[in-house]
């Protein structure tokens, strides 16, 4: 156990390490680098160019830059926003907690209802609910994420007037229910990818589940068919459902970036994007790097998870 | 001692009606109609343009927001007047232009990177696919968003940043397919014969990878659609006055209560495309017998 955890930590660092240097590629395709900011500032000379240059290091080598941006990264100094002057972490973590609360629910929700389609799609193969599931969760798939939330404020929010069409709360009232309501739409939005994805593989992981020998055994020894699926199918057809929600961190934070914008939600997503329209470039940066190591930490707890949960992977 | 030639059991390439791998194909109801659709969908793009009595770019002002199917403007018209039934298809003919050469890019990348890593293995094949890790680590669109708010967003360059963060999947698969048929018999004898590294890879290895590889290819095309749709409607992708599906929805929100068809027209469009794509993946899939864990 300790030696497999060991090992996927000492991978993290691997991966943490390359994805800086794309995130360090990406930043110095900036049209003109770090220093177009100084760019259109009146009066700039071209000596005077040269002399912000150096004092920011940027006449030294690429590899040598790179060491000095990680160390200064490490250190926790995200440089600062051309914008407000203000720090980027701080910035970033400002707008953390809308972009959690968001993916939070929404991923509680596809969890909740694709297990449950997918289990009952697997259980009742080829039936009409199977059929019709499997199709509505490849056209599901099929449907841009932006689109969808503005035809669901459309329908609700303009049309039915249930729901309101954004924000994350009401001016004034800041009320648990009201942080609800406003939670509704968005969250949906954004789960309906994930509950497709879920449900099409909960399908096959309890259809591989089902033909193994241990649950004949335990159809045989005489357990009810409701227990059989609970104790012995879920339990073993959820164990690489876990991966699965590691891997799917990336869409799911992609996807809040689209739905954070159709909702105008108050999130990372849409700071990415205030940032771009700016061009904001170290809160970008910050953000990119800010979400691949989130995604890191959370392929590495899911795996955390999966070795607690399986003893092949525990004891092996 | 007879001399009559004995009968020979000649084998009869079966006519392509007769294929297998064809008829598993049709039998897919949802894959035939993902390609019905689809070819129609194409047709009308290219030929809808000539017939219609609206120009793409023609702006009438006295014709703004007309609901659809008022006079000839099958679909509307939007804020300028400009008819919307042109400017989908105009559009469309944008939008299928970059999700195909960004599939074609993506797919010669992530192929070429595949057979590396895989026939190669050890520390060249380790590194390779860190590095395809390392990729898929960031979300797509943060990363697409990143790089097209720095290049200029010509079409080809929106179609060359698609294809950059979408090879990942298509390495990963053919590397696992290659790492399977590596060690199999012809494969040995190829290596006997003293073939080239290179011919091995590319004459031996990649035709009997072909299968996943059309499967990834095909689930790309559906992919590279709905990137080029989110990063346009953000703003970032193809510019105006050229249409595509995504840019056509860029303003379509803040009329979503006088003019809800700006947004349903061509997000109808961009969901036919998609789902076309990725219904004829999957009835491939099936067809071609591709392993389901692979993708």
């Amino acid at each position: 156990m300790l030696n497999y955890l060991l090992n996927r930590l000492g991978q993290s660092l691997i991966l943490l390490l390359l994805v800086s240097i794309i995130g360090f590629a990406v930043l110095n395709l900036a049209p003109g680098g770090p220093l177009s900011q100084f760019a259109l500032t009146p009066g700039m000379t071209r000596e005077a160019m040269d002399r912000i240059a150096h004092q920011m290091g940027l006449d030294r080598p690429l590899p040598i830059q790179y060491l000095d941006w990680i160390w200064r990264l490490l250190q926790g100094d995200w440089g600062k926003s051309y914008r407000d002057q203000q720090p980027v972490l701080q910035i970033i973590s400002g707008h953390l907690f809308a972009t959690l609360l968001l993916m939070g629910t929404s991923m509680v929700i596809s969890i909740l209802l694709g297990t449950w389609i997918g289990i009952r799609g697997a259980t009742k193969r080829y039936s009409l609910f199977d059929y019709t599931t499997s199709v509505a969760a490849m056209v599901a798939l099929s449907i841009p994420t932006f689109w969808f939330g503005m035809i669901a404020i459309y329908v609700f929010a303009l049309r039915l007037k249930w729901l309101p069409a954004g924000s994350m709360y009401t001016i004034g009232n800041e009320s648990f229910s009201d942080y609800a309501i406003h939670l509704v739409m968005p969250s949906l939005v954004l789960a309906l990818v994930d509950i497709a994805v879920w449900s099409r593989y909960m399908r096959s992981a309890t259809l591989e589940v089902i033909n193994q020998d241990f649950i004949r055994t335990a159809r045989a020894k005489g357990l009810s068919e409701g227990k059989v699926l609970m104790k012995h199918v879920v339990r073993n057809a959820l164990i690489p459902m876990i991966t699965l929600a590691g891997l799917q961190l990336p869409t799911i934070l992609g996807g809040a970036l689209v739905t954070e914008t159709v909702f105008t939600w108050p999130g990372m997503g849409r700071l990415f994007l205030d940032s771009l329209g700016y061009h904001d470039y170290p809160v970008v940066m910050g953000l990119l790097m800010f979400s691949a190591i989130l995604v890191l930490a959370g392929s590495l707890i899911a795996d955390l998870f999966v070795a607690i949960a399986d003893p092949r992977v525990r004891l092996g | 001692m007879s001399s009559a030639t004995p009968a020979l059991d000649v084998y009869e390439h079966p006519r392509w009606w007769k294929d297998r791998t064809l008829r598993r194909f049709m039998r897919n109801r949802l894959a035939v109609l993902g390609l019905v659709s689809i070819t129609l969908l194409v047709l009308t793009c290219v030929f809808a343009p000539y017939v219609l009595p609206y120009d793409e770019l023609f702006i009438d002002l006295r014709a703004r927001f007309a609901p659809p199917f008022t006079g000839y403007h099958i679909f509307g018209t939007d804020p300028l007047g400009r008819d919307i039934a042109a400017r989908l298809f105009n559009a469309g003919r944008v939008s299928l232009m970059v999700g195909f050469f960004a599939m074609l890019m993506s797919t010669a990348l992530g192929t070429l990177i595949g057979i590396v890593a895989g026939y190669r293995g050890g520390i060249v094949g380790t590194v390779l696919m860190r590095i395809v890790d390392a990729f898929l680590s960031f979300p797509s669109i943060f990363l697409l968003l990143a790089l097209a708010a720095f290049i200029k967003p010509s079409p080809f360059m929106i179609t060359v940043i698609i294809a950059l963060t979408s090879w990942m999947e298509v390495a990963r698969i053919v590397n696992a397919e290659i790492r399977s048929l590596r060690e199999r018999d012809f494969v040995l004898a190829a290596r006997s014969l003293g073939y080239r590294s290179r011919t091995i890879m590319f004459k031996e290895l990649l035709p009997n990878a072909i299968g996943p590889i059309i499967v990834a290819a095909t689930l790309t095309v559906a992919r590279a659609i709905l990137l080029e749709a989110y990063v346009s409607f953000l703003g970032y992708g193809i510019q105006p006055p050229l249409p595509s599906w995504g840019n056509m929805l860029n303003g379509a929100q803040q009329y979503l209560d006088k003019a809800p068809w700006l947004a349903i027209v061509p997000g109808v469009a961009i969901t036919l495309a998609v789902a076309s794509f990725n219904f004829i993946g999957d009835g491939l899939r099936d067809a071609l017998d591709v392993r389901s864990d692979t993708l």
